[in-house]
């Protein structure tokens, strides 16, 4: 009964979602205000019915219905609660019902946040959210319901996959989405820009902040996918550059180009239809990777033989998102490009080069993630280009990045010369030298010196940066929060630059066969294997090692790495056990039993590995801060803003000018 | 309206072109043009073994694999159990494709080595003659160096079951 319940809300928000698409849209074509002051209930509707639908598909999942496909299939009755939490969005199904959810709670909080804006341009941005949450519905509804009845009901359920039982698992998928999901607002501003014709600085200071923070979540979300693989896969690796997360972090490096070229598009009108078309990919590439990916369509052939529905209707729906977005492109672009001239050195330029840069590395990322995915499309069966092809062609592209960016935050717009940038960050490349020197001399390798050299010219050129505007302590209290935060993301880049540099170059590792009473040392610290138990868990039981960890023959710490074979599975799954710390992170894992009670066993020394994550927290730090700046608060646009169409819809809308906050 | 600016529709459509007829096509017509032909002359180092040289004659006098891998590749891993299950059917030679001899090293000892022996290609010149797309890929050749059958992706055990092992026992007949 709840199931259905469930499945009649999803049919209702498909109706208000049909609705929200067409209406408003109509509306702002004949100037009607009814038509388009539908658009904010009916955003409401559309967030309360996916609501609903969510809780009556968590709630199948909490009583353990069995006669629910989809629970049957991701659940267990001994599987935790908490993990029956995580275990609806932990299958395709689910996961779509969670993304659309997640559209639904954007376009809400859109409708909520445009009262300001101009009647028709709001209208036009709901209406495309609405078509977006029109084919996301369709595909549930006729491909992948999520409240498909099993006849008769199972007894006890197949089981969550062991891998995703996990703290990380509930709250990963979320926040990611969070982001994928989040770019579809600027992609609906420019979608709505071009049917306008036009693209202006309120349109633009409108889009900037709803990127940025769609942009924190994908962050966040990438950066806890990493960390998750780190710590539950049992390989001691970060990054696989496998396709699931290449699908996150294309949209990420567009989305990072849309920022700032968003900058130079409001600040200079520069750019703009540049702008409007990383928009338009930002948004279709987390399609293409929620899809292609996450629904596992092009992951297998077989997926893609046995429901053939889904593979036709994704690219179906694929094109003709996209598709529409980029004729629109083609017809309106013209009537948006423009600006400003800008001199050969200025910052214009160097934010085209950054964005140049950030574009060519997500192209060729989407090249390395697709090859496979196509070549196996082709049936020519699932292989692999893999980490050489990344490293050799995305390693090369970050160095530039990291070297404009020092410069790039300095260097004025429109014009400047390379001496006056020179003579301010002279000091920030005396002190990256230095370091690169001195890494290169410590550690023996480049790519250390690389790290630390590019690190330190990117702290150091945002130090220098800041002291510009803060010649005073309390200077920083009053600093714009947009320049707080972009400086607090640069130095995020710096700090994961360095420890991705330091991890790759610094890590040792050793495979060893231990016997209980065995030790062996690895960069100085010395593991002591006493042995391994049996210990039993909820739905599991493990094999556990004890390791004690000794530095200078002092005992630092226990390692517990675990060999976990679930009920309802054969296969044992690998529990590593990881001694934390800011400057190095151990690492254990059990590899196989070789009898006698000694056990192959895997030791690391991760120096600065944490660093990454913690770099990306700073980002998202940045980007929550950037977000937050009061120019984004003001409702309306200053009297004496230059542009003439701003002028236009300030006097029509008759809003006072000023801050509200 | 310039033209630069429908640039990325057509590039969109090409594209979606593409996969949409990719999709429908028959894999079977898409074949090595080195089927039927002699294996490529070639001299590697070993992977274990940097002194010591595999050279493409080795793999002649009785049937063969080549099994192109590498340790920076998941589908090798999920292939692995079927090589290491199969080793007393056919003598297995590895390529292994653009990896640091370390790692290749760390990789056979942590799962075990299926191979008779591995040549080292650290820069894919000889995986280029064979006409490699990716790892895995797998090529099967009789007693007189001849290529006969070209496998991409990993070997799974129904493939390994209907084709592989009937074609070796066919090649080992043959050469009886």
């Amino acid at each position: 009964m709840i199931a259905e319940l469930g499945h009649f809300s999803l049919i209702l928000a498909l109706l208000t979602a049909f609705t929200l698409a067409t209406m408003p849209f109509i509306g702002a074509l004949r100037r009607d205000p009814r038509w388009m002051a539908l658009a904010p209930s009916a955003a409401a509707g559309l967030f309360v019915f996916h609501l609903l639908a969510f809780a009556c598909l968590t709630w199948a999942f909490v009583v353990n219905d069995f006669s629910v496909l989809y629970v049957a299939t991701n659940s267990n009755a001994l599987l935790p609660l908490h993990y029956r939490f995580g275990a609806v969005w932990g299958a395709h199904e689910g996961s779509l019902l969670l993304w659309s959810l997640i559209l639904s709670a954007w376009t809400l909080a859109v409708a909520v946040r445009s009262r300001s804006l101009p009647g028709e341009v709001s209208a036009r941005v709901l209406s495309v959210l609405g078509f977006i949450a029109v084919g996301f519905l369709c595909f549930m509804l006729f491909t992948s319901n999520p409240f498909a009845r099993l006849m008769p009901p199972a007894i006890t359920g197949r089981d969550l996959n062991p891998l995703l039982q996990d703290i990380g698992l509930i709250v990963h998928p979320p926040i990611l989405y969070m982001g994928y999901v989040g770019l579809a607002v600027p992609f609906a501003f420019a979608v709505a820009a071009l049917a306008e014709g036009r693209v202006d600085a309120a349109w633009l200071r409108w889009t900037r902040p709803w990127t940025t923070v769609a942009w924190t979540f994908l962050t966040l979300g990438i950066a806890g996918g990493s960390w998750w693989a780190y710590y539950e896969l049992g390989w001691g690796g970060w990054w696989f550059w496998d396709p699931v997360e290449n699908a996150s972090f294309i949209p990420w490096l567009v989305a990072t180009a849309l920022i700032h070229s968003l900058a130079v598009s409001e600040q200079r009108d520069a750019f703009k239809a540049w702008t409007v078309l990383l928009a338009i990919f930002g948004f279709s590439l987390s399609l293409l990777g929620t899809f292609i990916v996450r629904s596992g369509v092009l992951v297998s052939v077989h997926a893609f033989a046995t429901d053939p529905a889904r593979g036709v209707f994704v690219l179906a729906f694929l094109g003709l998102v996209v598709g529409t977005a980029l004729a629109l492109y083609a017809w309106r672009a013209g009537q948006i490009a423009g600006g400003d001239h800008f001199a050969l050195c200025s910052r214009e330029t160097l934010l085209l080069a950054n964005n140049v840069l950030l574009t060519t590395a997500a192209a060729t990322v989407l090249l390395g993630t697709l090859y496979p995915l196509l070549m196996e499309g082709l049936g020519l069966g699932q292989i692999s280009v893999g980490r050489p092809y990344f490293d050799r062609t995305f390693v090369p592209l970050m160095v530039p990045l990291a070297l404009l960016l020092g410069t790039g935050m300095l260097a004025r717009w429109k014009r400047d010369t390379p001496v006056r940038i020179a003579r301010l960050l002279a000091v920030a490349l005396a002190a990256a030298l230095a370091g690169a020197l001195t890494a290169a001399v410590l550690a023996n390798s480049i790519a250390a010196a690389l790290g630390a050299g590019l690190a330190i010219w990117i702290v150091c050129s945002t130090v220098r940066t800041l002291a510009q505007r803060v010649r005073r302590p309390r200077d920083l209290l009053r600093l714009p929060r947009g320049w707080a935060g972009m400086s607090l993301a640069h130095l995020g880049f710096a700090v994961s630059l360095a420890g991705i540099c330091f991890v790759s170059v610094l890590e040792a590792e050793r495979i060893e066969r231990l016997a209980p009473g065995d030790s062996v040392t690895v960069a100085g610290y010395e593991f002591r294997f006493k042995g391994v138990r049996d210990v039993t868990g909820p739905n599991y039981r493990a094999l556990r090692g004890e390791i004690d960890v000794f530095r200078n023959g002092q005992r630092m710490a226990q390692l517990t790495p675990e060999k976990r074979t679930y009920l309802s599975q054969t296969q044992p799954m690998t529990e590593a056990a990881i001694d934390p710390g800011f400057t190095r992170d151990l690492y254990v894992a059990l590899g196989e039993p070789l009898g006698d009670g000694a056990w192959s066993v895997r030791l690391h020394y991760k120096p600065f590995v944490r660093w990454i994550w913690l770099g990306a927290v700073l980002m998202a730090l940045g980007g929550i801060c950037a977000a937050s700046d009061r120019r984004y608060r003001r409702r309306t646009v200053d009297p004496g803003d230059p542009d003439p169409l701003l002028a236009v819809v300030a006097t029509s809308r008759s809003v006072p000018s000023g801050e509200t906050t | 309206m310039k033209l630069s600016f429908a640039a990325p529709l057509v590039v969109f459509a090409a594209m979606a072109g593409l996969l949409f007829f990719g999709l429908h096509r028959d894999p079977g017509l898409v074949a090595s043009p080195l089927l039927d032909q002699p294996l490529p002359d070639f001299v590697m180092s070993e992977v274990r073994d940097p002194d010591s040289q595999l050279r493409s004659d080795e793999l002649t006098g009785e049937p063969a694999l080549l099994n192109v891998w590498a340790s920076w590749c998941p589908p090798c891993l999920a292939e692995h159990p079927l090589l290491m299950s199969v080793t007393d059917e056919v003598r297995i030679f590895g390529l292994n494709y653009k990896d640091e001899r370390d790692d290749a090293v760390q990789w056979l000892d942590r799962y075990g080595d299926p191979y008779t022996r591995s040549g080292h290609d650290p820069d894919g010149r000889v995986a280029l003659d064979l006409g490699v797309y990716g790892v895995p890929e797998t090529f099967v050749i009789d007693r007189n160096g001849r290529i006969v059958h070209k496998h991409t992706g990993p070997i799974s055990v129904k493939e390994w079951a209907h084709t592989f092992r009937p074609l070796i026992q066919r090649l080992k007949d043959a050469s009886d």
